[in-house]
């Protein structure tokens, strides 16, 4: 258990006067479920109650006390599923990770539950895993579903998937490019600059794909670190005017070929960024 | 000073105060169960519901929870309210029949039998408890837990808390736990919440010489004969 990091998290969301709610999110999402020293924590740093935070915790269904596993599947048996078969899906589900509703795996793979309503329901029978939606699932997809879950949704095809295109950008003060040719990733001439955080100052390459977070850096940079950013011709500091719509931090500004900016967060870990064609 | 009508009765009150306040204060007795002087009213048990405004607007509020307003037109027993109660003691009856308190209720409001499926609860989650223990006692011991038909009341993790000082707070204000404790017995238990409290008897190295305030409990002269018994078997 990190204790180290729950005192973090529950400081921040303090000084942030953030809610119950989003401090609990937050542990919820570092963790895959709610330790009880978290919430022992959280009731001594907030001065409530632990019997408070336990009925928060055991009011909503986003809230597990119980560790979860790697992937959560979440089949959905309310009426416009239901007709078409739900439970039979469900069943199937079941059957094949060998777990009731509820349950994990003993390899800690799969957590399955079922759920009342996704609110998609001329989708049905929907199925979601880790936050990817299936579609009218029946008996014999249901092992594609989980087959797919275990490789990752993540892996994308490059050359199929319209959302993923490679952009080549520059410096928006000398104008000079950022692409390093010689340098590939993803099987794309990366973006080169410098960076710079505390006293380490030293290379970063990202990914030029537009949909590709990859990055790699001379220094390990930790998670949620703000960094600067510079060209690596003229060195002036890239910083724009826009703030990150998922962090609030100053974005990172560059000029894509072919006109128009691309701004992306500076911060580690967050994918917040700007594409303006 | 904020007047209204009260039963026909134009009467003045404080501003702030309840209506259940205004009605005991000139004398038309309402029934309640979830209120208590001295805990936050909670309007759970809908025992205190009193008519307000006329004709179609007309509506039954808590009048527990329900501030007095100027003009207001208050019934307190008119026929709605009346068979409103009478239908909450129906449902009281049918979840928790074996309570002295709702018996009681039932027999003051000529309520004889009630139409529904006959359950056996240890709770009706009146919350009586739980405010004792916040307020009162300034401990937050127990809460509520879950939601819906999982709705319950406990420690957290049902482990004993840390924060319990064994007041008996929480036994001495619930309605429903009129046998007091068999908590040796937790399947056996009325209220449930003692199932969470550890007894004097139990921790008796501690507490040897403590007047037992379970009196007349026997749980610890349960714990004895199990005991002999064991003994015996053993032997």
């Amino acid at each position: 258990m990190n204790s180290e990091l729950i005192r973090e998290i529950v400081d921040r969301n303090e000084a942030n006067n953030n809610g119950l709610i989003s401090t609990m999110e937050e542990i919820q999402s570092k963790f895959g479920y709610l330790p009880r020293e978290a919430l022992e924590k959280v009731a001594e740093k907030t001065n409530r109650s632990l019997v408070d935070i336990y009925g928060v915790a055991t009011f909503y269904r986003a809230f597990s006390l119980e560790p979860r596993g790697e992937h959560l599947v979440s089949a959905c048996l309310g009426t416009a599923c239901h007709v078409r078969g739900a439970s039979l899906v469900a069943n199937e589900i079941g059957k094949q990770l060998g777990i009731e509703p509820g349950e994990t795996t003993q390899d800690d793979k799969f957590t399955f539950e079922t759920v009342n309503c996704l609110g998609a329901c001329a989708l049905g029978p929907v199925v979601v895993v880790d936050g990817h939606y299936f579609s009218q699932v029946n008996t014999s997809t249901v092992s594609d579903i989980l087959k797919k879950s275990v490789e990752g949704f993540d892996k994308v095809e490059v050359a199929t998937d319209e959302r993923i295109f490679p952009i080549e950008v520059s410096c928006p003060r000398c104008n000079h490019s950022l692409m390093a040719p010689d340098h590939q990733m993803d099987g794309y001439p990366s973006i080169w600059i410098t960076h710079s955080y505390g006293l380490k100052h030293g290379w970063l390459r990202m990914s030029s794909l537009y949909g590709s977070y990859k990055s790699e850096a001379e220094y390990d940079i930790p998670e949620n670190q703000v960094i600067n950013f510079f060209c690596p011709h003229c060195h002036t500091e890239l910083i724009g005017a826009a703030d990150c719509t998922e962090c609030g931090t100053q974005m990172i500004p560059m000029i894509v070929r072919g006109g128009g900016t691309v701004q992306v967060c500076p911060r580690k870990g967050c994918k917040g960024h700007i594409l303006d064609l | 000073m904020i007047s209204f009508e009260l039963n026909g009765l134009q009467v003045q009150v404080e501003e702030g105060s309840t209506l259940l306040e205004a009605a005991k204060f000139f004398g038309f007795p309402i029934p309640t169960l979830c209120h208590m002087d001295g805990l936050e009213p909670y309007g759970a048990c809908r025992l205190c519901v009193v008519e307000i405004g006329e004709g179609s607007k007309a509506k039954l509020v808590t009048s527990c929870t329900y501030r007095a307003e100027e003009g207001l037109k208050v019934r307190t027993s008119s026929e709605r309210v009346v068979k409103a109660r009478k239908m909450i003691i129906e449902l009281l009856l049918a979840s928790t029949p074996q309570s002295k308190v709702i018996q009681d209720l039932a027999a003051e409001h000529h309520v004889m039998q009630q139409r529904f499926r006959q359950e056996h609860e240890d709770c009706i989650l009146c919350g009586l408890c739980v405010r004792m223990c916040k307020e009162q006692m300034v401990a937050g011991a127990i809460g509520f837990r879950g939601r819906g038909e999982n709705r319950s009341i406990g420690t957290p993790f049902d482990m004993k808390s840390e924060q319990c000082r064994l007041c008996g707070g929480c036994m001495y204000v619930c309605p429903v736990c009129t046998l007091r404790c068999t908590f040796n017995d937790p399947d056996r238990a009325v209220c449930g919440g003692c199932a969470n409290l550890a007894a004097p008897c139990v921790e008796e190295e501690k507490f040897h010489d403590l007047m037992c305030y379970m009196s007349p409990c026997v749980a610890c002269e349960i714990v004895e004969y199990e005991k002999e018994k064991q003994t015996k078997i053993e032997g």
